[in-house]
């Protein structure tokens, strides 16, 4: 028994390809040029989901992305699963496997169903917030079961195996859509010679031709298409995109595409290919020819499946060859969807009736559905549908639009598939994304984009234009009003030749009334999210009006398909419970995306090692095969410490801070920032970003600086070497150079562009290699004959210039870690030969490599800031204790200085930085722990201050840590407490922050 | 992805070369000793919010690492125009009205 209402011919699908496919577990047939939905729908399956909050079954309704139901899981592996995959948007293929993404034990037989039966109505809108509330802390409980039940699809297990791109475009002109709007839209400007990007969102180009009746020059519509797609094929200048939805539309004419490579060939795309793409467009002038959604009506049980919009019965029998039942009965207000039932009868299938909500219809479509014999009721509508499982029948009865009420008992008609037309809603999301509304137009019951000061053109069904000749005029005048703009010149050609008709006015009914009013059977507005008529009057008798609190409230548009299908009915009906207008009920935002983005076409290739840029220095290799662990700071990899068999982090940190104040150990520093500064004022430069003093600085002097913000807080520091009197060589953190150069720049720049002075980033240039210990300079010694070490010949905080192991090099004598330091500069290019050789030359003093975490405490033990460790921008030099370091006699009014005497700045009881030591040694404060006096105050607490830097492992035997306490300085000897999470305290004696040789005697050795 | 004509440069190039930096034209004071806590603050803190033509500074950090300075319209995000530091907009709120309202103004637009 297999595709049972497939019918015997037509439909562009190729029957010699058959595929078999499964879903829920069974397997089925279809046909190659399927959709996923259209495959179901020959096979027989109707139910393919339950609905998120009652639990109803539901079905196939549409034929496009405005699908609200078939939401399925699609995947025949772990790594390959997608949840919430539209099935009318997915191309079949040979072995697919498809699943409902909800239902228990399965869709057919759902428990929750029976709840949605019973509870219905006493889960109105808002029900999760009313009923959920109290007590507050069981909401998290609550959220894991609501949330399982009314769930959509799963995410994959495993990591997915498909490649995907990002790919930029520049064009002329972009149109968005490839029906007849943007098909000639695409002919008038590609023919000119611009660069045109043509996308649309289907499998194949040709949007509404690909199921019509129409004719174009006498011949099939779909003719028409390949012959424009095989001239634009042939002009260089065009890009053609299908399978490609435009999904945002960004400030100044800036688009994304996402395009879907091989979805329609497997679940995995084959061996070379990528599965998507994002395009990121920029248009010189957008064609928007996104055309129009029809709209259902709203009413009783039409959620039950079998109930269909009109156009998508057309699709289905047209397109694939598919009848979704043998009995028709079609409800509508407009004659565009009289075409459903004419395709349906010329199908050989039977057309029980026509409800026509029109009071006298006499259209072209309406009288050849007469002379064909078809039931037409006129002033009527399917006011319920019969069945729980599937359509049995439709209740159809006269109504009085304007009153909004049945008046008649109507009769039930015996049919098995339901279709109905409401009208046309322009899909005017992309032309709102950047914020401008649409706005209403009476004469089309419809939104259409409203005026945007975006360079784009609307065609076709889009702003209401819906005759098909006119359609097709409307594209081409747009395209090449487009093209002409971007500067081409664009000439009208010959227009394919379309049948004049009749057509009526549609009349407005959205909601069909029902004899019950909201007492009668639910009437869905929007269908993934169980949003029924009564819902909406309800939230706007509740004082929800603003059309933004409505959708917020009821979940109306919430859902994967963004109310696609239901905001238009949802507002319509709120309208007229409050007693508005619909333009002054107005509609919610539109944002990007128009329909779902794949998180892999999101990532690109930015995933796994290309996730984030990562720096390396020139010496990563050697750290690498010395078994370094690795710490980021910033983008860089850095060596964090240098384990040794069988050794934790504290046991390699206490082994190398031993080793660097007995011995000789080797850090590379390669990563802090280097600035090159040159120019007649670039000492001057100096004095007013630094807080202290750089006028007399002699040239191969170096000197440590402070830099502050307006503020007067401390946002970098650094050790900046003069290198001639015009030229100077600045360091900053490693974090901080790259914000560092920008800030220079900006002063010259924008503040004092008259100085002369001139910056470079020379980070990458130079590597730095820092030999700090006792031994440091007999190391030094063996690998220099032209630069003189002796302690008078090259004093502390100078530097020289010569040959390291044969290699041009600055050496500069500065200390982090209080040791005898010196830190070689070469090109970075030599920096590994130069690494090498003092790695053989150091052996005989154990020369010990070590990493950020020795470097941090060994430096703490001095009492050194860390900036962005210690400080957090609410910290200036007074209270890191460094009024050393602050030339307030100053001439020029240096940045830092006036925030530093503002009033807050200069009262008592400051946060100032101290040094802590845990009363038991063993105990090890947390960095960013609370401070308190008093540990047995009531809560809260009066926090007077943090924990910074602590280390447990260094070279002192002892725990220790900095940090910043309310007058610390005046409190030396003090104790001070750390409450922890667990209830425990550890107590602190307040010290000096320098714990290791206070006098600064070893680096001056 | 605003798309943005550096002056230095010559050329328009995407948002994602470029670092926002804020409000324009606010000259450092020259004498901040004269300033009162309150005026320092004043200038480094308060910053216009206009619903319409705002002049800011833009850094094109990836390119020709010059600052300039940019006229945009917050509501709409259009860029009138790019002018190098040291000169002055040719386009300012009060010579231009400021960006027309919405078309449709329904219940959600109160404010």
């Amino acid at each position: 028994m297999s595709q049972t209402y497939r019918l015997a011919s037509g439909g562009r699908i190729d029957r010699s390809k058959v595929l078999n496919f499964t879903f829920n577990g069974k397997t089925y047939q279809g046909y190659a040029g399927d959709s996923l939905a259209a495959a179901l729908l020959a096979n027989g399956v109707d139910i393919v989901g339950r609905s998120f909050k009652y639990s109803r079954p539901r079905g196939i309704i549409a034929a496009g992305t405005e699908e609200p139901n078939a939401i399925l899981q699609i995947g025949s592996s772990e790594a390959t699963q997608i949840p919430n995959v539209r099935a009318t948007q997915q191309a079949l293929y040979a072995g697919l496997v498809a699943t409902s993404t909800n239902g228990w034990p399965n869709v057919n037989n759902d428990v929750m169903g029976i709840l949605g039966k019973v509870g219905g109505s006493m889960m109105p809108p808002g029900f999760y917030y009313k009923t959920f509330m109290y007590p507050k802390s069981f909401w998290m409980t609550y959220e894991k079961y609501i949330r399982k039940a009314a769930g959509l699809g799963r995410a994959p297990l495993q990591n997915d195996p498909d490649s995907y791109d990002y790919m930029n475009q520049h064009c002329d002109v972009l149109i968005v859509g490839a029906g007849p709007a943007g098909l000639a839209a695409a002919l008038a400007a590609a023919r000119s010679g611009a660069r045109v990007i043509l996308a649309d969102e289907q499998e194949e180009f040709g949007g509404s031709l690909l199921d019509t009746r129409e004719t174009l020059d006498g011949k099939p519509a779909a003719d028409w298409v390949n012959a424009v797609v095989k001239e634009l094929e042939s002009l260089p200048e065009v890009t053609l995109l299908p399978r490609a939805t435009v999904n945002g539309y960004h400030d100044h004419n800036f688009l994304t595409i996402h395009e879907r490579l091989t979805d329609h060939l497997g679940d995995r795309a084959p061996i070379g290919q990528v599965r998507h793409r994002v395009h990121r467009v920029r248009a010189g002038r957008v064609v928007l020819a996104a055309g129009a959604h029809e709209r259902p009506l709203v009413y009783g049980n039409n959620d039950v499946p079998g109930n269909m919009l009109a156009g998508a019965v057309s699709t289905y029998v047209r397109r694939y060859g598919v009848a979704p039942g043998r009995k028709l009965v079609l409800s509508t207000n407009n004659d565009h969807a009289y075409r459903a039932a004419l395709d349906w009868h010329d199908a050989g299938l039977q057309v029980v009736a026509i409800a026509d909500a029109r009071h006298n219809p006499r259209g072209s479509l309406v009288e050849e559905a007469r002379a064909k014999g078809i039931r037409i009721l006129t002033s009527s509508a399917v006011v319920e549908a019969k069945g729980s499982k599937h359509v049995t029948g439709a209740r159809v009865a006269a109504i009085d639009v304007q009153a909004h009420k049945v008046t008649s008992p109507g009769e039930t008609l015996e049919c098995d598939l339901i279709a109905s037309s409401g009208g046309y809603s322009p899909i005017v999301h992309l032309a709102s994304h950047l914020g401008g509304r649409p706005v209403w137009r009476d004469d089309i019951l419809g939104f259409v984009p409203g005026d945007a000061p975006q360079k784009r053109v609307c065609v076709g069904g889009i702003h209401g234009v819906y005759a098909l000749g006119d359609v097709i005029a409307d594209g081409f005048e747009g395209g090449v009003r487009a093209a002409t703009e971007a500067g081409f010149k664009a000439t009208t050609g010959t227009l394919p030749k379309t049948v004049a008709r009749k057509e009526e006015a549609t009349v407005a009914l959205f909601q069909v009334p029902h004899d019950k009013g909201s007492k009668g059977p639910k009437q869905f507005v929007d269908q993934q999210n169980d949003v029924t008529a009564a819902g909406i009057e309800l939230a706007t008798r509740e004082g929800f009006e603003s059309v933004e609190h409505v959708k917020r409230y009821t979940a109306l548009g919430f859902g994967t398909d963004q109310g696609k299908l239901g905001n238009i009915n949802g507002l319509a009906i709120a309208a007229r419970s409050i007693g508005i207008t619909i333009p002054e009920m107005g509609t919610t935002m539109f944002r990007p995306n128009y329909t779902p983005v794949t998180f892999g076409a999101v990532a690109g290739r930015h995933c796994g090692h290309l996730f984030e840029p990562v720096r390396f220095t020139a010496l990563h290799g050697w750290h690498v095969k010395n078994g370094a662990e690795f710490e980021d700071v910033g983008q860089w990899k850095r060596p964090w410490y240098f384990p040794k068999a069988g050794e934790d982090i504290h046991a390699a940190v206490a082994r190398e801070c031993k080793a660097v104040r007995d011995s000789v150990g080797l850090l590379d520093a390669s990563t802090l920032g280097k600035i090159d500064i040159q120019g007649p004022d670039a000492r001057e430069f100096l004095n007013r970003i630094y807080s202290n003093a750089w006028t007399k600085l002699d040239v191969g002097k170096a000197r440590y600086g402070l830099m502050c913000k307006e503020d007067g807080m401390v946002f970098d520091d650094g050790v900046t070497a003069c290198v001639g009197d015009n030229h100077f060589y600045m360091t900053t953190t490693t974090g901080g150079a790259a914000r560092v150069l920008q800030w220079l720049e900006l002063y010259h720049q924008t503040e004092w562009p008259e100085m002369k002075v001139y910056f470079t980033s020379v980070t990458d240039h130079w590597a730095t290699m820092t030999l700090s210990g006792p031994n440091s300079r007999k190391l030094l010694s063996a690998l220099t004959d032209d630069i003189d070490l002796d302690k008078d010949a090259f004093p502390f905080m100078t530097w020289k210039e010569g040959t390291v192991a044969g290699v041009p090099a600055r050496v500069f004598r500065i200390s982090f870690t209080g040791e005898l330091s010196y830190e070689v500069n070469v090109q970075a290019n030599y920096a590994m030969g130069v690494l090498e050789k003092i790695i053989e030359a150091g052996k005989q003093y154990n020369l010990t490599p070590y990493g950020t975490e020795t470097m941090h405490v060994l430096r703490a033990e001095k009492g050194f800031i860390i900036v962005g460790q210690d400080t957090d921008g609410s910290m200036n030099p007074d209270d890191l204790n460094m009024s050393w370091c602050v030339g307030r006699n100053k001439p020029f009014s240096w940045i830092g200085l006036r925030g530093m005497n503002r009033e807050d700045c200069l009262r008592d009881n400051r946060k100032q930085l101290v040094g802590l030591k845990p009363v038991d040694p063993t105990q090890w404060l947390p960095e960013g722990a609370q401070l308190v006096f008093d540990p047995k105050q009531p809560i809260p607490m009066d926090m007077v201050g943090h924990v910074t830097s602590s280390y447990a492992a260094n070279s002192l035997g002892y725990s220790f840590a900095m940090g910043v306490v309310k007058g610390g300085l005046k409190r030396m000897g003090e104790r001070v407490y750390s409450p922890q999470a667990d209830g425990s305290v550890i107590e602190a004696e307040i010290v000096s922050s320098v714990f290791f040789d206070p006098k600064g005697e070893r680096q001056n050795v | 992805m605003l798309h943005i004509f550096c002056p230095h440069c010559g050329e328009l190039r995407s948002e994602e070369e470029f670092h926002a930096s804020g409000q324009a034209h606010i000259a450092r004071p020259l004498d901040p000793a004269a300033c009162s806590d309150e005026e320092w603050g004043t200038y480094m803190f308060f910053r216009d919010n206009p619903r319409g033509i705002h002049h800011e500074l833009w850094d094109h950090v990836a390119g020709c690492r010059q600052y300039f300075n940019v006229t945009r319209d917050t509501v709409t995000y259009e860029i009138l125009e790019t002018y190098k530091i040291g000169e002055k907009p040719q386009v300012t709120a009060n010579g231009k009205q400021n960006s027309a309202p919405s078309t449709v103004k329904g219940q959600g637009e109160k404010v």
